[in-house]
């Protein structure tokens, strides 16, 4: 055969196996439907349940004061919107109840002589009391709190300065938000989801449909055709990337108009980002399938060696640049991170191919790297 | 009829054994996870990226600056000259955080006046942006305050800070995250472990075929099930173990309950997880669909709706009248309490209840569907 005879004999026999592939999908009408309806429903749960807002935090506030002054302190508190003014008690001890049983997160106690204090210029001390077993959100509202405080501390100082001569030099912090001005956690979390539920449906789809293969023993059935391995890859791939890009329209789709995340940028470079993406979850998904013997097993090497690794090492909820120094080179290596980048990016600061280059780039040299390492030993677990 | 059983549990860890890499994952993994949730996992937000537009140039700027170089907030990266390069930085991600300080900013504090520092903040990551808008705003104003303690003192008067607080902090007063992370790690590793492994294993055997020789044998359906799900139970206990000890050793964590509180509910919970794997396993034939209702119904709820990272009190209403469904929030009430605070079972007896309904509901529904299989 020459040349273009054996290109036309090769894309011949991979349209045979997306036939037969796309005709096992819709045969096993379950999976197709899952393969939709799961990252629909994922999407909707995560993007309401992903959120970091500690607003409305339930206050107990013991007042032994009962002053002008330590009712405008309370106020302070609460004009805040971090903090509700729901429960009040008469002394320190009855604090703890609320506290124990978490109706109040906070608790809020001015002492007695408050408002003298604070009148005749003494130092006066109130005392704030959390739980501290859920350390991420009363870290947090410890925050707001000492920002409350120190701001109305400073506020009063001010109002002492008003008699000195000449004036004081002040000091007021003006702060701006740029791209989400209500500070809303989910415009942050819900592309960071979209990104999440594409990985793991594009991978288990993957990895999961090509080891079936192998356990159930088809697989060898495919091998004695004249088929070669790489036209096998890509027969298998392609329906699974068609049902990827299927997936990115609809949970792009609800991330704009279900949460009303605003899209600045481009769809075009979303796209072809998204594209670059896949690419590196199919070759992983691919690797998978070459390390497992089972689809049991290939679930869970999938899970524990990249599901769970990704989510809590790619920034999707925890800050990079929170972790301990050596683990963060290590993070260079999950194509997750750099797909949050873009995704958020694209979707809150309009950024295009000429701030994503360097995210794209990653992408794009994982997903080469990763695909030649799985390819290379899918043929070599043929042999 | 427990002698009945002992056949299918040895098969069962038989082909357990066969698979030694399955074995090892469940097994060692999670010790894997707990050193990586213990040592890198947390919300605090230190060294953000800031960059200056220092519009002043003053002595008085540097040294309103300096506050921001020693701070642990923030990692002071970049100095520029117009906002177009803080929009640039914004952009590309480098900065996370802008301080803008007016031309007059020296002057105006020399002559007693008041002047603004304008603070931007890329709020596209809202959880960073809203901590970073805090410290930000927090050391200007200690700036300030010092500023007017100063003035008082040369006009003669001493001040101090007017309100000082001390926070008290319960249980955990360094608010360490592991503490907190920790406890939540063993119940989300129970539930996948025990939901997605019942799962497939019986969906394997359906799917090669081999499950209509089971049901042929004269064991009955309540049978088989137990006797396929205990060794992964074992599994599990040993998985949860291990991370009690671990939490122990590599980050102090103590059981300040009872250890009997404590593996009673890691019993329960391991019996729902088991019950739900076994339910899924009844509703589909293919063990890729499995695996993903598992997945599904087990990993990202677990994750999300029981607190294990995001605080439920936060979500939609809906939301957390669904996260009752999810075992796994009422067993977290029952390990951190135990664990954590030290409480006994009057505290957490409803979470057991719970937990017993929800184990004897999945079973005894799988149960019923098998008999009806194997009509």
């Amino acid at each position: 055969m020459n040349r273009k005879d054996r290109i036309s004999h090769s894309l011949h026999i991979i349209r045979v196996m997306i036939r037969k592939e796309l005709y096992q999908i819709r045969h096993d009408r379950k999976m197709l439907g899952v393969s939709i309806v799961a990252p629909v429903l994922q999407v909707l749960l995560l993007g309401y349940a992903a959120t970091t807002d500690i607003t409305n935090s339930d206050l107990v506030v013991c007042d032994q004061d009962c002053t002008s002054e330590s009712r405008q302190f309370i106020r302070e508190f609460t004009a805040s919107g971090y903090f509700i003014h729901r429960y009040s008690v008469n002394i320190p001890a009855e604090v703890d109840p609320y506290i124990e049983t978490a109706q109040a997160r906070i608790a809020l106690m001015i002492p007695e002589g408050f408002g003298d204090d604070l009148l005749a210029h003494r130092t006066t001390r109130v005392q704030v009391v959390l739980d501290g077993t859920d350390a991420n959100t009363s870290t947090i509202l410890l925050n707001y709190a000492t920002q409350i405080i120190t701001s109305y501390s400073q506020k009063v100082l001010a109002e002492y300065s008003a008699r000195i001569p000449g004036g004081v030099a002040r000091v007021l912090p003006e702060p701006r938000i740029w791209f989400n001005p209500d500070l809303k956690s989910a415009n942050f979390m819900v592309p960071g989801v979209v990104a999440l539920v594409l990985m793991l449906i594009t991978m288990t789809l993957t990895s999961l449909g090509i080891v079936k293969e192998k356990e159930i023993g088809t697989m060898e059935q495919l091998l004695v055709t004249p088929m070669k391995p790489y036209q096998l890859v890509i027969g298998k791939l392609v329906p699974f990337t068609a049902i990827g890009f299927l997936d990115v329209i609809v949970v792009l789709a609800l991330a704009r108009f279900w949460f009303g995340v605003p899209m600045q940028g481009s769809l075009v470079v979303l796209f072809s980002l998204s594209a670059l993406f896949i690419l590196t979850t199919l070759g992983l998904g691919l690797f998978v399938s070459t390390i497992a013997r089972s689809q049991q097993q290939a679930m869970l090497i999938a899970q524990f060696f990249f599901f769970m690794p990704f989510m809590f090492l790619s920034g999707f909820a925890f800050p990079i640049a929170n972790m301990p120094k050596v683990i963060q080179p290590f993070t260079y290596l999950i194509p997750l991170r750099y797909f949050l980048e873009i995704v958020r990016a694209v979707f809150l600061k309009g950024a295009g191919l000429a701030e994503l280059w360097p995210q794209a780039l990653a992408l794009f040299g994982l997903g080469i790297a990763i695909f030649s390492l799985s390819v290379i030993r899918f043929r070599k677990t043929l042999e | 009829m427990l002698k009945a059983l002992k056949p299918i549990i040895v098969k069962e860890f038989r082909q357990i054994r066969r698979d030694p890499t399955s074995l090892g994952m469940l097994l060692v993994l999670p010790a894997v996870l707990i050193i990586m949730v213990g040592y890198a996992l947390n919300f605090d937000v230190k060294h953000i990226p800031l960059v200056v537009f220092d519009q002043s140039g003053t002595a008085e700027s540097r040294e309103y600056l300096d506050n921001f170089k020693h701070s642990e907030y923030f990692d002071y990266a970049y100095e520029v000259r117009s906002y177009k390069e803080i929009e640039r930085l914004f952009m590309h991600g480098d900065a996370k955080v802008a301080l803008v300080i007016p031309p007059a900013f020296g002057h105006d504090l020399l002559a007693g006046h008041e002047t603004h520092v304008q603070i931007l903040v890329d709020g596209s990551d809202a959880n960073t942006a809203g901590q970073a808008v805090g410290y930000a705003t927090r050391i200007t104003v200690e700036f300030s305050s010092a500023l007017i303690l100063d003035a008082f003192r040369r006009a003669g008067r001493t001040f101090s800070q007017p309100i000082e607080f001390e926070p008290r902090v319960w249980y955990n007063p360094d608010l360490v995250s592991s503490k907190f992370l920790v406890p939540g790690l063993i119940g989300f590793i129970i539930m996948l472990t025990g939901v997605i492994s019942t799962s497939m294993t019986i969906v394997r055997e359906r799917e090669r075929g081999t499950m209509d020789q089971i049901m042929v044998s004269p064991l009955r359906p309540a049978q088989v099930i137990l006797g396929k799900t205990l060794p992964y139970m074992a599994i599990a206990l040993v998985a949860a173990t291990l991370i009690l000890i671990l939490g122990y050793f590599l980050f102090a964590i103590e059981i300040k309950g009872s250890l009997l509180v404590l593996y009673a509910g890691i019993v329960m919970v391991i019996l729902g997880a088991l019950g739900q794997g076994v339910l899924i396993s009844t509703i589909t034939e293919s063990q890729q669909v499995a695996f993903m209702i598992s997945v599904f119904s087990s990993l990202l709820p677990s994750f999300l709706l029981s607190g294990f990272i995001f605080p439920v009190a936060s979500m939609p209403v809906f939301l957390q009248v669904l996260s009752n469904i999810a075992a796994v929030k009422f067993f977290l009430v029952i390990v951190r309490g135990v664990m954590l605070k030290g409480v006994g079972f009057e505290a957490v007896w409803p979470q057991f209840v719970y937990l017993t309904l929800f184990a004897a509901l999945t079973l005894g529904i799988s149960v019923k569907r098998f008999q009806k299989r194997a009509q």
